[in-house]
């Protein structure tokens, strides 16, 4: 097989495997109404809180972008890292582990098919958050708007794809490292405020913010979708968002690879009960 | 033409610090071009780890095995590229979607053109009798329907070797026959296919397999035609007894002078436990008729002709439990 047709067949499987997921996204539209519905909650919670405490009028906007992105985080920590856990489950991983392909392009079609139904939660989300508390954004340069989105989730899912060699090896045990990365994630990256360059938040913690991609992408959306700021101001947060896209797809390769190996040499691959 | 090699193949898997359990201890066993060769034994006797490390899920802590001569340790990519795996009672894919949409997927890992995956669909629907449930989603499906997708899913590549796991396991009488004729289809007129199936029912591999090797504990205890393997019993003697329940066991029959082995099937619809006795020599039965009859009421001894059950008892001086 030559690496072209190696590639193409790779290519297929990604799709093929983005096309599973959101088909069976679309035949369950109640998730997409509680996915919608339910975030608006803790949303509105913060927006009602920063007009009460007399916020600026762009507040509103962070917390609508931030309770956007949490979606993308929440769906790369249990829609994609924990995947192969709940492919093992049903049988599928050895059917992926013997077929000729490459592990990344099944993670690749995870994270394809869950983007295009992320996707549809953000407009929910923002649609709501217009029509509900009011919020406007200030859109100046939809290009850098682009960019600053796909590098923000390119960083992200590569990283679930590092998270979801973890799988491999420890199957259930490694849910501890996902409960472990919600709620500090959530505080750290600032999903409801923002930390990088607010006085209020002491340097230490502003500092281990930037080991998360997502704190990257949340301060460039909201200076690009709220403060109606153009591409030469988001130009610290594209470089950061593509070294980290870089390094981790590179790193989630050999990662894989490893883990793989390791778990084939301890025979965790197939075992179901751990 | 070998499409499997193995060679003084061992797997140990470490439970703990201190405890270790050796699930294959020094296996070797080729399997021909266009053989079904089957793998023989108890739950746990280390059929499955065999079949895993052949299809490249797990490695062999010792010894080298190859798959249509590539090293399944160094080579996996190549291995992976001729083979398929199905396990028996595993009902895989994705149940929000149909049964056609599921085998459409799994022919992408293989990279089949569209037009190709579409006839091969076409053709394994038919030989497992899916057409009707072609645009339904599979979480629709009975258990057995869905095992009959899994089987075909095994085959969507066309495969040289394919690997089945006890693949009739909880499948009804007809659906298990059929599963049967496709396998032994599978490698007849000159096909050039291999397939390596491990099963705990002995007349599922005496009706398929060209050879089987009886594995216990790990070890390959005897290897040939179900024909050869049975000839190894043809000097000794085979009855049935069906008796009452006994108190205490029936492992008093072992130690019997004479008796090779027993094997024990509970029968308590009909109140009756059947036997089926290996003796080394024919004088030895009037003794197990007075142990038997002595502590239990015995309704029926009939002699047997001899069956690859007989070999293992006779080979392990127990059946499989």
């Amino acid at each position: 097989m030559s690496s072209l047709h190696e590639f193409q067949v790779n290519v297929r499987v990604a799709i093929a495997r983005a096309r599973v997921r959101i088909k069976g996204t679309i035949q369950d539209p109640a998730w997409m109404i509680a996915e919608m519905i339910i975030p608006m909650f803790s949303i509105g919670g913060f927006i009602l809180l920063y007009r009460a405490l007399g916020a600026p009028a762009s507040y509103s906007g962070f917390v609508i972008v931030g309770g956007a992105m949490i979606a993308f985080w929440t769906n790369m920590l249990w829609g994609m890292a924990a995947q192969f856990y709940w492919e093992k489950e049903v049988g599928n991983l050895e059917i992926y582990f013997v077929a000729p392909i490459s592990r990344m392009a099944i993670l690749l079609g995870m994270a394809l098919g869950s983007v295009v139904t992320m996707v549809l939660r953000v407009f929910g989300i923002v649609f709501f958050g217009i029509l509900l508390f009011n919020v406007s954004l200030n859109i100046a340069d939809p290009i850098a708007l682009a960019i600053i989105f796909a590098l923000t989730l390119a960083s992200l899912y590569s990283l679930g794809m590092v998270f979801s060699s973890l799988y491999l090896l420890w199957g259930r045990e490694a849910w501890k490292l996902n409960e472990l990365l919600v709620e500090p994630t959530y505080f750290l990256s600032g999903f409801f405020f923002q930390i990088r360059g607010n006085a209020a938040v002491p340097l230490a913690l502003q500092f281990a913010s930037s080991f998360i991609p997502m704190t990257f992408g949340l301060d460039g959306l909201r200076k690009v979708l709220v403060l109606g700021q153009g591409l030469q101001s988001v130009l610290l947060e594209v470089s950061v968002l593509a070294a980290f896209s870089l390094a981790l797809f590179v790193a989630a390769h050999y990662v894989l690879a490893y883990m793989e190996n390791l778990a084939k040499k301890e025979g965790r691959l197939t075992l179901r009960w751990q | 033409m070998k499409t499997i090699e193995v060679e003084n193949v061992s797997r140990i898997f470490r439970i703990s610090s201190e405890k270790e359990i050796l699930a294959l201890d020094d296996v070797s066993l080729h399997v021909k071009e266009g053989e079904v060769f089957g793998l023989l034994g108890p739950n746990g006797a280390g059929k499955t780890t065999l079949i895993k490390i052949l299809a490249t899920l797990l490695l062999p802590s010792k010894g080298r095995a190859f798959v249509a001569g590539h090293d399944v340790v160094k080579e996996p990519a190549k291995v992976r590229r001729v083979i398929n795996l199905v396990s028996g009672g595993e009902t895989p894919g994705y149940g929000s979607i149909t049964t056609r949409e599921n085998l459409w997927f799994f022919s992408q890992l293989y990279g089949l053109p569209k037009g190709e995956s579409m006839k091969r669909i076409a053709k394994l629907s038919e030989d497992f009798a899916l057409q009707e449930y072609l645009n339904t989603r599979t979480h629709k499906l009975s258990t057995g329907y869905r095992q009959r997708l899994n089987l075909a899913r095994g085959l969507i590549n066309d495969p040289k070797v394919l690997f089945l796991d006890e693949p009739t396991l909880g499948l009804d009488v007809i659906t298990a026959k059929r599963i049967r004729e496709i396998v032994r289809n599978r490698v007849k007129n000159g096909s050039g296919n291999s397939i390596l199936i491990t099963t705990h029912y002995m007349v599922e591999a005496d009706q398929i397999c060209d050879r089987i090797a009886i594995i216990d504990r790990g070890r390959i205890i005897a290897l040939g035609t179900p024909a050869e393997l049975k000839k190894m019993v043809s000097k000794q003697t085979i009855v049935s007894i069906e008796t009452q329940p006994i108190d205490g066991g029936m492992d008093f029959i072992s130690s019997i002078a004479g008796v090779n082995g027993y094997s024990q099937t509970d029968e308590p619809s009909i109140g009756r436990i059947k036997l089926k006795v290996v003796l080394n020599e024919e004088g030895a039965l009037q003794n197990v008729i007075q142990a038997v009859s002595a502590r239990g009421r015995i309704f029926e001894i009939t002699k047997s002709e001899p069956t690859l059950e007989d070999v293992y008892i006779a080979l392990v001086g127990k059946g499989f439990e």
